[in-house]
């Protein structure tokens, strides 16, 4: 190893094989990426290896144990509980990406635009980011649920809002430190216009640690919307999302532990993944970045 | 100082109006016509007409924010449409076992997050730290209400140790104030953690270790004292994430607190009742952020000044 680093040590190497290597040597990281490459998989071949229906009710089989047949047992409609995670791994994965995925982008955007412009832009912005985080996190899902109406649809939609602010705070901060950069400068000097200066020469240096945010709100928000499913606010009964399976499991509590047993365990599994990952990342890309 | 808590106090005051607004806004942006909505199902458009006379939703929306602003500065929601007692009244019952639950939740948690952070930071890279990290790493990532429904099927159906719900006795306080402290437990873990590293790269611990001081001296006197300022405003930002926790926890163990008040009125579509309390819980949340400002002003004098 310190022969293989010394002979390494004289190459100029680019931030982004920098980062793998940092990356790499982390095993934890590196398992829980795999472990999330194996989630995804499963979330997105679920139709051709869940060994049942998720949806087919067998009422000879009714709270079944777990079996060679039924490996996470049945609930109480007989159906597989087993395929119902893998169908459910589908959309805690689509709530979590979707809804960080339009979080960010307009975090991002309303960061850019507050650090680079400063003066009432800035102001109007954060206070609206202040205003949002008035709202304790899932308070103000459940208002926007219940003027929506529930629904996994309009729950992506309360978890993208409330983080917004938390992108627009973190890209602002790193937009103002960026905007003064010789390098930004020079560019201005030459006559970029501010979408170019922002976009190309600013947006690049604020991404580290929106990479590293996503992954850890990817996690918080899956939890979140497993959470407003399980008090019934989110996806509604016939569907297999793993907070919903959870509530319905609660009635069987001692009669049939496994209905609740498995598909909170698939929840722990796949936050944890994003949270080690996003530790990963962290470490590999900014040491000095703090998770508040 | 004084002028530091003037100049805090009139930065929350727009918030706290914007906030208000939108909360008033919330009961206009919901589908379908606040008095019909109030008045009930079955009301015939007399009785949909004197509500709307009544709550003064035929006059203008300015005029309506401020009548809503006055009552609800005298506590005064209006009626449950679910019991038709006065909000307040309703409320006022729910408070005390939330203030409860997330108070012991907030003293567990912190206590063995701060021990377990600060165990880990003076056994770094050693198994004490491992062990610590995977302990919080995991806490973050359990979901509450798993954690309940498992303790209910051991500590409950099989055990019968304790019981799976209500509010009578410290018993019944237990797991939900496990389940709920947990994940600060946690975030104060990794918390401290950090905290105390940072503080033990200063220059003067270095000085404090250089001149012979004992270990204990030099963690206890010079690194903790200096680590609990950042520490101690983790734990007032985590009573608003207690705040979010305690809604899924309640309906887990059937607590009669706010959370559990919150959800009921959302599927009763109780709207005066969820109004007050989003107004509540938000209005919560900001003086517990002022208080941890002040006090971070208090300790830190470099704040004041900015």
């Amino acid at each position: 190893m310190s022969q293989l680093a010394a002979q390494d040590a004289p190459a100029v190497r680019s931030p982004v094989t920098e980062f793998g290597r940092r990356f790499l040597r982390q095993k934890v990281a590196v398992v829980a990426t795999l472990m999330l490459v194996a989630i995804a998989a499963t979330a997105c071949l679920a139709p051709w290896i869940a060994p049942f229906d998720p949806a087919a009710a067998d009422y000879d089989t009714i709270l079944a144990a777990p079996s060679a047949r039924h490996w996470a047992g049945t609930d109480a409609f007989g159906r597989d509980v087993f395929s119902r995670i893998l169908f459910g791994a589908r959309i805690s994965l689509m709530v979590g990406f979707v809804s960080v995925g339009m979080g960010s982008l307009a975090g991002i955007l309303f960061g850019l635009a507050s650090g680079f412009y400063g003066g009432w832009v800035d102001g109007l912005f954060m206070r609206a980011c202040d205003v949002l985080l008035a709202f304790p996190g899932i308070l103000l899902a459940i208002a926007i649920v219940a003027i929506l109406g529930p629904g996994i649809d309009n729950v992506i939609i309360a978890v993208a809002v409330f983080s917004i602010p938390v992108f627009a705070r973190l890209v602002r901060g790193s937009t103002l430190a960026l905007k003064t950069a010789v390098y930004v400068d020079a560019a201005r000097a030459l006559g970029a216009p501010d979408h170019i200066l922002m976009l190309r020469h600013i947006l690049p240096g604020t991404l580290p640690g929106v990479i590293v945010y996503c992954s850890l709100r990817v996690g918080t928000s899956i939890l979140t919307a497993a959470s407003l499913s399980f008090i019934g606010l989110g996806a509604q009964p016939p569907s297999p999302e793993w907070g919903a399976m959870l509530a319905d499991g609660r009635s069987y509590i001692g009669v049939a532990s496994h209905v609740t047993l498995y598909p909170g365990l698939a929840i722990f599994l796949t936050v944890l993944a994003f949270n080690l990952v996003g530790d990963g990342l962290r470490d590999a890309l900014d040491p000095k970045l703090k998770r508040p | 100082m004084l002028s530091y808590l003037v100049r805090r106090l009139a930065g929350i005051l727009p918030v706290l109006l914007v906030v208000s607004l939108l909360v008033f806004l919330f009961i206009h942006l919901l589908p379908g016509d606040p008095a019909r909505l109030v008045a009930g199902p079955d009301a015939t458009p007399q009785d949909i007409a004197a509500v709307r006379t009544d709550l003064g939703l035929d006059r203008p929306l300015p005029e309506q924010y401020l009548r809503f602003l006055v009552h609800a500065v005298r506590g005064d929601f209006g009626q449950s449409l679910k019991n038709h007692l006065p909000v307040a009244e309703v409320i006022g019952l729910r408070f005390w076992p939330t203030v409860i639950l997330t108070v012991t939740a907030m003293a567990w948690s912190t206590l063995f997050g701060l021990a377990i952070g600060i165990l880990s930071a003076m056994r770094r890279g050693r198994w004490p730290d491992y062990a610590g990290m995977v302990l919080a790493v995991s806490g973050l990532s359990f979901p509450a209400f798993w954690l309940g429904l498992l303790m209910i099927d051991l500590f409950s159906v099989r055990l019968h140790w304790l019981p799976t719900g209500g509010f009578e006795g410290w018993k019944s306080l237990v797991m939900p104030s496990l389940s709920l402290g947990l994940g600060v437990a946690a975030v104060m873990a990794r918390f401290s953690r950090s905290a105390v590293l940072d503080i033990s790269r200063e220059d003067y611990v270095r000085t404090a270790r250089a001149k012979g001081l004992a270990e204990r001296v030099v963690i206890g006197r010079h690194v903790l004292r200096n680590a609990l300022i950042p520490i101690i405003t983790m734990v007032g930002l985590q009573f608003g994430f207690l705040l979010g926790g305690s809604i899924v926890v309640e309906t887990v163990f059937s607590w009669p607190g706010l959370g559990r008040l919150l959800v009921d009125s959302v599927a009763y579509r109780d709207y005066p009742v969820l109004q007050a309390e989003i107004l509540l819980f938000s209005v919560e949340f900001i003086l517990i952020n002022l208080l941890v400002d002040l006090a971070y002003a208090a300790a830190n004098p470099e704040i004041r000044y900015q």
